[in-house]
C-alpha cells in the first residue's frame, strides 16, 4: 500500500481495491460490497448503499452531476436485485459555487428520482473554503435503501453467482460516458452523449419475468474489463468473451482509437453486465432490448469451469483477428476523474 | 504469397523454419501486439521482442529527478502527459511528490501549456517534453508559439529521442534480432530512408508497419519471409512515404539539433536525441547533461528487456515486487511498456 493517496486510488481499478483492503475492510467489515443486504425484524430484507459524486465538467452531453448522483446509488441497489425506494442526499459546496448551477443540478436530481421511482427523504449541506484560483466545485453524496424482492425473487443474484455454461450479457454500448466526459474536457465538439441512466426498467422486467439472473453488475469506473475480471474471480470461474460481440458505438470507437483508449476499460453510467442461466439467455436479451436503455444489449460470451492452463478467475478475450488475450482489472487510468 | 488475413494467419501459425527473433521498436506496436493477442497467433519458432521504443521507458532517472525538483520549486509547475507521473526516479515519482505539495499538471496536449502560462504569469510552466520524432514537431510548435506570444514563463525539459541511432547501436552490439518492425508513426514524420542504410549494413529486413491486427500480421509475415535480407518494405503506405512529412521535419530542424542522448539501461548513444538549439536556449529548463541513471531497484532488468536479451517474465521482480501499482522500473509503468503489457495481457512468450 502506498503511503499517500494518489488519483490512482480513485480509478476503480487495482489501487482502489488495495486501499479498501488496507484501510476500510480492516476497520469495518471484511465483506463490504457496493450494496449490503440487511434483515429488518429478522424477516423483511433491505439493500443499502452509498456513493459520492465528483465530476468535471458537472454538466455534460447526456447528463450532469445531479442525474449521476441518483443513478449511481439507484443502480447499486438494483444490482443486488432490490427495488430502490428511498435516498438521502448530502451536498458539499465550495465557497463561490453559483446558486443557479446548484439549482440546475438539484432539479435534475429530482427529475431523475421521479424517473427511477425513488424519493429523496433527507439531506445535508456543508460549505467549505474553495481551492483559490480554480473554479469552485461541489460534490454530492447519496445513500439509498431498496426493498429486496420488491420486483421478484432476487435470492440467486450475487457477485459469486456465475456457473459454468452461463451466458454473459451486456445491456448496451460501452464507453459512452467516458468518451462524453473526456470529449467535453478536451473541448471536442461531438455527437457522443453520456449514457447516464437508471436501470430500473430493465432490472424490473428481468426479475418480474422470472429470468434466472445469477449476477448483475453496473459497468462504471474501470470498465467492462475490470468488472468481468472481478466477477470471474469472485465466482471462481473462467469467462470467455469475444471482442467483436462487445457493443461499442462507431463514434466511441473512433474517439477511443484517436486517444489510444480501450473501450473495455472505459467507464459507463447506465450499463450493466449480467450473467444468466444459458437456458434464459435469449429471453433475457429480448427483455433487455425491449426495456428502456437496453436496445443495444448483446450476448458477449460464456462462463466455463477452470482448467489447468486457464485457472479460476481468468477472463480470456478472443480478439477480432482471432488472437487470445487475458483480461485484467484496470491498472491506472492516469486521467482525471470521470465520475 | 498472398497477404490476405487468412493466408498470413496460416503462415505465421504454421511457420516451421529456423527460429526467428523479431523486434518492434515502437511502444504503440508493443501495446497493439498485446491488445490484438498476436503472440497467441504465432508458431513457437517466432519470438517477439520489445525494443527501446516506449518514450517513458527509456527516460533516465536523473530526468525524472529533475522534473520532481522543478515541481517542488517555488512558482514552478511541471506540465506533463499522464504516463510520466508514475515513473519512478531514483527515489520517488511525480505522483508521490505531488502528495507532498509538488505542482504537477496533467494535460492532453502540450499546447495547453500556453493558456496556463498566459493565465498565470507569475508561474513558470515546464513541459516534460518526452518522446520520439512523432511528438518532436509538436514540441517545436510549442516553442515557436511561446516565442510568438512573447511568453517568458514557458520552458521545456526535453528528453527527445530519435530512432535510427539506437537501432544502429542495438545491431552493432549484436542484439539477437533477425528483423525489425519499423515504427509507423515515426516513419510518417521522418520517412524511412535512414532504415535503408541500416538494413544494408546489417543484412536485416525492416518493415514499416501500421497498428491494426491485420497490419501487424502482415508486417510480421514479411519479416519472416525476408529474413537475412537487407531490405526495407513499406507495409503502411496509406500513412507513410519514403521521404516522410517534410514540413514537420523542417519545423523540428528549426528548433532542435541532434545531440547525444542518455537511454535508460543503454547509456549515452551519440546522435540519438534532439535538444533545443542555442537560439532557443532560453526555453530550456536544464535538459542537457541529465544522463545519470540509478535504478530504484537493483534487481530490475529493464535494460536487458529493452535490448531484447531478456523477456519480462525472466525478471525476478516481474509480477511479484514489480507490478503496475508498484513499478520498480519504467517498463512496468507505461501502457506501452513491455513489462506492463506482458503482465496485464497474461503474455508468457
Amino acid at each position: 500500500m502506498d503511503e499517500v493517496i494518489t488519483t490512482a486510488h480513485g480509478s476503480g481499478g487495482r489501487a482502489t481495491g488495495e486501499l479498501i483492503a488496507a484501510v476500510f475492510a480492516k476497520a469495518f467489515h471484511d465483506e463490504m460490497d457496493d450494496a449490503a443486504v440487511l434483515s429488518v425484524n429478522g424477516s423483511e430484507k433491505i439493500a443499502m448503499t452509498t456513493d459520492s459524486f465528483v465530476v468535471t465538467p458537472r454538466f455534460y452531453a447526456g447528463g450532469d452531476i445531479g442525474r449521476l448522483a441518483i443513478c449511481g446509488t439507484v443502480n447499486d441497489l438494483l444490482m443486488r436485485g432490490a427495488k430502490p425506494a428511498y435516498l438521502t442526499a448530502g451536498f458539499i459546496l465550495e465557497e463561490g459555487t453559483k446558486v443557479e448551477e446548484l439549482s440546475r443540478a438539484v432539479t435534475s436530481m429530482a427529475e431523475t428520482a421521479r424517473e427511477a421511482g425513488v424519493t429523496v427523504v433527507a439531506g445535508d449541506t456543508k460549505v467549505v473554503e474553495g481551492h483559490g484560483g480554480s473554479e469552485p466545485q461541489f460534490y454530492i453524496n447519496t445513500a439509498g435503501v431498496g426493498l429486496m424482492n420488491g420486483f421478484g425473487d432476487a435470492a440467486s443474484v450475487s457477485a459469486a453467482g456465475a456457473r459454468p455454461g452461463d451466458a454473459i450479457l451486456v445491456s448496451g454500448t460501452m464507453g459512452d460516458h467516458h468518451a462524453a466526459i473526456l470529449g467535453a474536457r478536451l473541448g471536442l465538439e461531438g455527437t457522443i452523449r453520456s449514457d447516464n441512466a437508471p436501470l430500473v426498467d430493465m432490472v424490473r422486467n428481468l426479475l418480474q419475468a422470472g429470468v434466472r439472473v445469477h449476477t448483475m453488475r453496473d459497468v462504471t469506473r474501470g470498465g467492462l474489463g475490470t468488472v468481468l475480471k472481478e466477477l470471474a474471480t469472485s465466482s471462481k470461474q473462467v469467462f470467455r468473451i469475444e471482442e467483436e460481440k462487445i457493443p461499442v458505438s462507431p463514434a466511441v470507437k473512433s474517439f477511443a482509437g484517436m486517444l489510444g483508449l480501450d473501450p473495455l476499460y472505459m467507464g459507463n453510467e447506465g450499463k450493466m453486465a449480467l450473467i444468466v442461466d444459458e437456458a434464459d439467455a435469449e429471453l433475457s436479451l429480448q427483455i433487455l432490448r425491449a426495456s428502456k436503455y437496453g436496445e443495444n444489449a448483446a450476448r458477449i460470451g460464456k462462463v466455463e469451469a477452470p482448467v489447468a492452463d486457464t485457472p479460476e478467475g481468468s477472463v480470456i478475450l478472443t480478439t477480432a483477428i482471432g488472437g487470445l488475450r487475458s483480461i485484467d482489472v484496470l491498472q491506472d487510468e492516469g486521467l482525471p476523474r470521470i465520475c | 504469397m498472398s497477404l490476405d488475413l487468412n493466408s498470413v494467419r496460416d503462415y505465421l501459425k504454421h511457420y516451421d523454419g529456423p527460429d526467428v527473433n523479431l523486434m518492434e521498436v515502437c511502444g504503440s506496436h508493443t501495446g497493439a501486439i498485446a491488445k490484438n493477442g498476436i503472440p497467441s497467433l504465432l508458431s513457437d519458432k517466432i519470438h517477439l521482442i520489445s525494443g527501446p521504443g516506449c518514450p517513458v521507458c527509456v527516460c533516465v532517472s536523473s530526468y525524472i529527478d529533475r522534473l520532481i525538483e522543478l515541481s517542488l520549486t517555488e512558482n514552478t509547475c511541471v506540465v506533463t502527459f499522464g504516463d510520466l507521473i508514475r515513473v519512478p526516479g531514483s527515489q520517488e515519482s511525480l505522483s508521490i511528490a505531488r502528495g507532498r505539495g509538488a505542482r504537477v499538471r496533467m494535460v492532453y496536449s502540450p499546447m495547453e501549456t500556453l493558456d496556463l502560462a498566459e493565465k498565470d504569469p507569475a508561474t513558470t510552466f515546464v513541459f516534460a517534453a518526452v518522446g520520439f520524432e512523432t511528438t518532436a514537431p509538436v514540441y517545436a510548435l510549442l516553442v515557436e508559439e511561446t516565442k510568438e506570444r512573447h511568453l517568458s514563463n514557458v520552458k521545456l525539459l526535453t528528453a527527445i529521442k530519435t530512432m535510427p541511432a539506437v537501432i544502429d547501436s542495438l545491431c552493432s552490439s549484436h542484439a539477437p534480432v533477425d528483423g525489425f518492425l519499423a515504427p509507423g508513426h515515426v516513419c510518417a514524420v521522418t520517412g524511412y530512408t535512414a532504415y535503408e542504410g541500416l538494413a544494408k549494413r546489417y543484412d536485416l529486413p525492416f518493415v514499416v508497419c501500421g497498428f491494426t491486427g491485420p497490419e501487424l500480421l502482415i508486417g510480421l509475415t514479411l519479416l519472416v519471409k525476408y529474413r537475412g535480407q537487407g531490405i526495407v518494405k513499406n507495409a503502411y503506405p496509406r500513412v507513410v512515404t519514403r521521404e516522410g512529412n517534410q514540413e514537420a521535419q523542417a519545423l523540428m530542424q528549426e528548433v532542435f539539433e541532434p545531440a547525444p542522448a542518455a537511454w535508460r539501461g543503454l547509456g549515452i548513444i551519440e546522435n540519438s536525441g534532439l535538444v533545443l538549439k542555442g537560439s532557443y536556449a532560453s526555453c530550456d529548463a536544464g535538459s542537457r547533461d541529465l544522463s545519470e541513471d540509478n535504478k530504484k531497484n537493483r534487481a530490475c532488468i529493464c535494460d536487458q528487456v529493452l535490448t531484447g536479451r531478456k523477456k519480462p517474465v525472466d525478471c525476478p521482480l516481474f509480477g511479484k515486487v514489480c507490478s503496475p501499482m508498484h513499478p520498480q522500473g519504467a517498463c512496468m509503468v507505461s501502457q506501452e511498456g513491455s513489462c506492463f503489457t506482458w503482465l496485464t495481457s497474461g503474455r508468457q512468450r
